[in-house]
């Protein structure tokens, strides 16, 4: 099913040459948030439109693509970007994370190692991890330049001071090749190590803020931290009620009115795959 | 004085500075060494404020040099030899800057701790514990309860906005502090307790600093030198006994007349 | 057995299907055609055509008839056409002075070359509701024709004040030289020039600047407006074809355009004066053209030397967020499951409450 009318993958060449050349400013200069002419795409504003004018961008009738929402596969927004590219591009999607050349995600990170043929791309709201300090841009641009990041550390700090602890929990800031410092788009703080060294490049698509950055290939990102107070990533006591899995990104399922809960994997495929290779989990409450 | 080093710390030459065509402050040099306290006084419009800015980097002047000390490379024009990284990590490292409303100078939202401990952060400070350390030793040494160091300014005193003030700019050691008139807005016996403070801070770390006051009793205790500007022009120059006591110019014996006794 | 929810393909395709027929509504009822959108609802199409920047009626019409009327759904319809339409090139200038005029009022002189136009206005009508239209009614009786014909040209109001040079002259500034970006095309970067963030003033949402204007007229950003003049009218679009290397028309558009003038003090440089803030939009929309004028004469604050401390004076967060498109799509993006970021903060603020018990515990 192809829509007549329109370029392969939606964006014209010329808009596509214009995308690509931004990616690879940003591949070059990793962390930095470079501005592109976004286009006015015909799906909303945060809803994943700078993620899907890189995927755009990069897309060739070969590739196959996965797109997930919250980790999984099938979740709404998930299943209309898929159908989205399958729909301009008559790509192959699939499922499958190690099928996948081109994963277009939000807000996860899958939980098998992405390998060097693989190209990740976030989908990120708010690509200014200063913004919360700092709404302006022309003052962020210049703390970026400046390398003025203290105050990032003052945030930190005021949560030591006050909680004992880091309180925030997703889109947590990181450092990238130890120079900016970058929005890692809103996955949870458990996903954040996975950036680092990561085989596969990573990209980003702002679309309403018109950013694209990215990661290369083997590329250091910290996470921002104190020497005392390293970072850390969330723990589950329960296991994957369906797979048994206690290495994953765990959601908290409520099964009755009673508020009964169950533990279940985030990541759609992963999961399966672990049941499919013979892992049972406890079912949950009955 | 005999105990100050030989080289300046800052030399300023021929600076004038105009909005417009108005001119703000015409012509001012002068030198100020390790240690050293000058005060600059005068009236509201005599081009003190300006000079100030234009001193700490915070406006180009139109003509003449800021000359400072640079850790390592000696003296340099901070408006035209350093870049603007250099000056602003100057600002936050080798300077201080104390300013009139200490809401400008502070995070109010900001516990006071972090305050303090923010230029160390900014500079590369990794580790809680000392950044905490830290904090706590200043917020002593400033004469601050330590029972307040995880309370935002915003719930100080005009008197320990101050203090807290002075803490944040002195944690990273520097050899220069700017003050724009410290003790305006505050009850004369804070008032005094403030330049008490700033007097053995200033002593004990052999701090130079340039204060920029309308008030004749604060130069008087704490400045060594003093500059009387009159519609943006020094018009007297000398020590602080000297030019108070014994005032040779007429605006200069106006001055001293009117807040005598001090 | 809990079993993860599946079919959102499925369900989408017949959430589609719900909202085309919610969309026309009883079947019993004749269906709605473009062309009673655009003459009977031709303002609502105006708008749709401004602040979707497209000027054709047809599309606006068949956006606000796809999107049941909801205007800022129809822009954003008319947006994801506009972008992938090729560009040819730019027009050249407007050149409202020759503008066919319709209406034009000022309030700043009791009469001036040209003279005052009412014209087809809302302004001095009574508004109660009138009950028989609700029954169809008759044809409106042809309003009169006047005894003479409207100028050919009319100078602008600004223009006349220009020759006692009471009113800075309109001339690009320097940072403005030069062909100025497209918006939609370009990656703007802030400041914006003032021809950037008239664009942005000219697709942005017009509740939104209303508001803005407002808020300066109430103190926050004051500055002396006058309506200097509202001018209503067909101007021509020209454009230089490459290869025929002159002007040709290739159309007639109805815009709106405002001039505010406005008091300023005067500074070191620049004695008193009037200074000017200018809306133009398509069609028939004075709210919104006057409401640009407003807003765009508070982002010349910085420029003009004046303070900047209100919010319609502040270029980012003006133009951060006046495009209801960017912020109808990043508002309703809550919708969107966020429940991984859920999760981990579940998991934070239940350590932060145990920590907290804890520590009442131990006290």
């Amino acid at each position: 099913m192809n829509a007549t009318g329109y370029n392969f993958a939606y964006l014209d060449e010329q808009t596509k040459r214009m995308i690509r050349r931004a990616i690879l400013k940003a591949v070059a200069i990793p962390g930095y948030q470079v501005p592109f002419g976004g286009r006015e795409m015909p799906l909303p504003y945060g809803w994943g439109t700078g993620g899907i004018q890189v995927t755009a961008s990069i897309i060739g009738a070969d590739d196959v693509l996965k797109v997930i929402d919250q980790g999984a596969d099938d979740t709404t927004n998930a299943v209309n970007i898929r159908r989205f590219f399958a729909k301009t591009a008559g790509v192959t999607t699939t499922e499958h994370t190690t099928d996948a050349t081109i994963i277009q995600t939000r807000h996860r990170i899958p939980e098998v190692l992405l390998s060097a043929h693989q190209t990740i791309v976030y989908q990120v709201p708010t690509p200014e991890p200063l913004r919360w300090i700092e709404p302006r841009e022309a003052e962020t641009r210049k703390m970026h330049a400046l390398t003025e990041y203290g105050i990032m550390h003052v945030g930190l700090y005021e949560d030591i001071a006050r909680f004992g602890r880091v309180t925030t929990s997703y889109n947590y800031p990181v450092r990238v090749n130890a120079r900016y410092v970058m929005s890692p788009s809103p996955i949870p703080k458990f996903d954040n190590p996975k950036m680092d060294q990561m085989d596969a490049l990573q990209l980003f698509g702002a679309g309403r803020e018109k950013r694209v950055y990215a990661i290369p290939p083997h590329t250091s990102v910290e996470s921002l931290d104190f020497e005392d107070h390293p970072f850390q990533i969330e723990t589950w006591e329960e296991r994957c009620a369906l797979c048994d899995a206690d290495d994953s990104f765990l959601d908290e399922v409520i099964t009755d009115d009673a508020g009964t809960r169950m533990h279940v994997c985030s990541d759609s495929d992963y999961c399966r795959d672990r049941q499919e290779a013979g892992h049972v989990g406890d079912g949950g409450p009955e | 004085m005999s105990d100050f080093d030989d080289a300046p710390l800052l030399r300023v030459s021929g600076l004038t500075h105009r909005y417009g065509n108005t001119i703000a402050c015409r012509d001012v040099s002068f030198e100020l060494y390790p240690g050293e306290v000058l005060g600059i006084v005068g009236e509201s419009g005599s081009g003190k404020t300006t000079l100030l800015d234009c001193l700490s980097g915070r406006l180009r002047p139109s003509t003449g040099e800021v000359a400072y000390d640079v850790r390592g490379r000696g003296l340099l024009d901070i408006h035209r030899q350093l870049s603007e990284p250099e000056r602003r990590m100057l600002m936050r490292t080798d300077w201080g800057i104390v300013l009139q409303d200490p809401r400008e100078g502070l995070r109010m939202r900001v516990s006071a701790g972090a305050n303090v401990g923010e230029r160390l952060m900014a500079i590369g400070a990794r580790h809680y514990g000392e950044i905490r350390a830290q904090a706590v030793d200043w917020m002593e040494r400033v004469e601050l309860d330590l029972a307040r160091i995880d309370d935002p300014p915003s719930t100080f005193s005009g008197g320990m906005r101050q203090r807290l003030q002075i803490a944040r700019n002195l944690v990273t050691g520097p050899r220069l502090v700017f003050m724009d008139e410290p003790t305006s807005g505050l009850d004369v016996s804070v008032q005094a307790r403030l330049l008490d403070l700033l007097r053995r801070l200033t002593r004990e770390l052999n701090l130079a600093s340039i204060v920029v006051t309308h008030d004749l009793g604060v130069v008087r205790l704490l400045s060594h030198r003093l500059i009387v500007m009159r519609d943006g022009e020094v018009v007297e120059h000398g020590l602080t006994d000297r030019v108070l006591d014994d005032p040779r110019h007429p605006y200069t014996q106006l001055l001293v007349s009117s807040i005598l006794p001090v | 057995m809990y079993v993860a929810v599946k079919g959102g393909e499925t369900a989408i395709e017949n959430a589609e299907k719900l909202l085309a027929e919610e969309r026309r509504g009883n079947p019993d009822v004749p269906e709605i055609s473009l062309e009673q959108i655009s003459e009977q609802l031709s303002l609502s199409v105006d708008r749709v055509m401004a602040e979707g920047s497209l000027h054709d009626r047809k599309l606006a019409s068949l956006a606000i008839k796809q999107a049941r009327g909801d205007l800022v759904e129809a822009i954003f319809l008319l947006r994801a056409y506009r972008t992938t339409l090729p560009r040819f090139g730019a027009s050249e200038p407007l050149d409202t002075a020759q503008m066919a005029i319709q209406r034009r009022v000022s309030a700043t002189f009791k009469d001036l070359p040209g003279g005052q136009i009412l014209g087809p206005s809302f302004d001095y009508t009574h508004r109660l509701l009138d009950f028989d239209l609700a029954e169809n009614g008759a044809m409106p009786e042809p309003a009169p024709e006047a005894d003479t014909p409207v100028d050919a040209t009319m100078p602008r109001v600004a223009d006349l004040l220009g020759e006692e040079g009471l009113i800075e002259r309109e001339i690009p500034n320097d940072q403005d030289a030069g062909e100025p970006l497209d918006l939609t095309r370009d990656a703007a970067r802030f400041p914006l020039d003032r021809a950037t963030r008239m664009q942005g003033l000219a697709r942005g949402d017009e509740g939104f600047l209303l508001s803005l204007g407002y808020s300066t007229q109430r103190g926050y950003g004051r500055n002396h407006p006058f309506a200097g003049e509202i001018r209503l009218g067909e101007a021509s679009v020209e454009f230089i074809p490459e290869e025929l290397g002159f002007a040709i028309e290739i159309a007639d558009i109805t815009v709106t355009e405002c001039q505010m003038v406005n008091r300023f003090q005067g500074s070191d440089e620049i004695p008193a004066q009037f200074t000017r803030g200018y809306g133009l939009v398509f069609g028939h929309n004075e709210r919104k053209a006057m409401s640009a004028a407003l807003v765009d004469r508070a982002l010349r604050a910085e420029e003009l030397g004046e303070a900047t401390d209100a919010p319609a004076q502040d270029q980012e967060f003006v133009l951060s967020h006046a495009d209801n498109v960017e912020a109808s799509g990043f508002v309703q993006h809550l919708k969107l499951p966020h429940y991984v970021d859920f999760q981990s903060e579940l998991i934070t603020v239940r350590a932060l409450r145990a920590e907290a018990l804890d520590k009442q515990a131990a006290e």
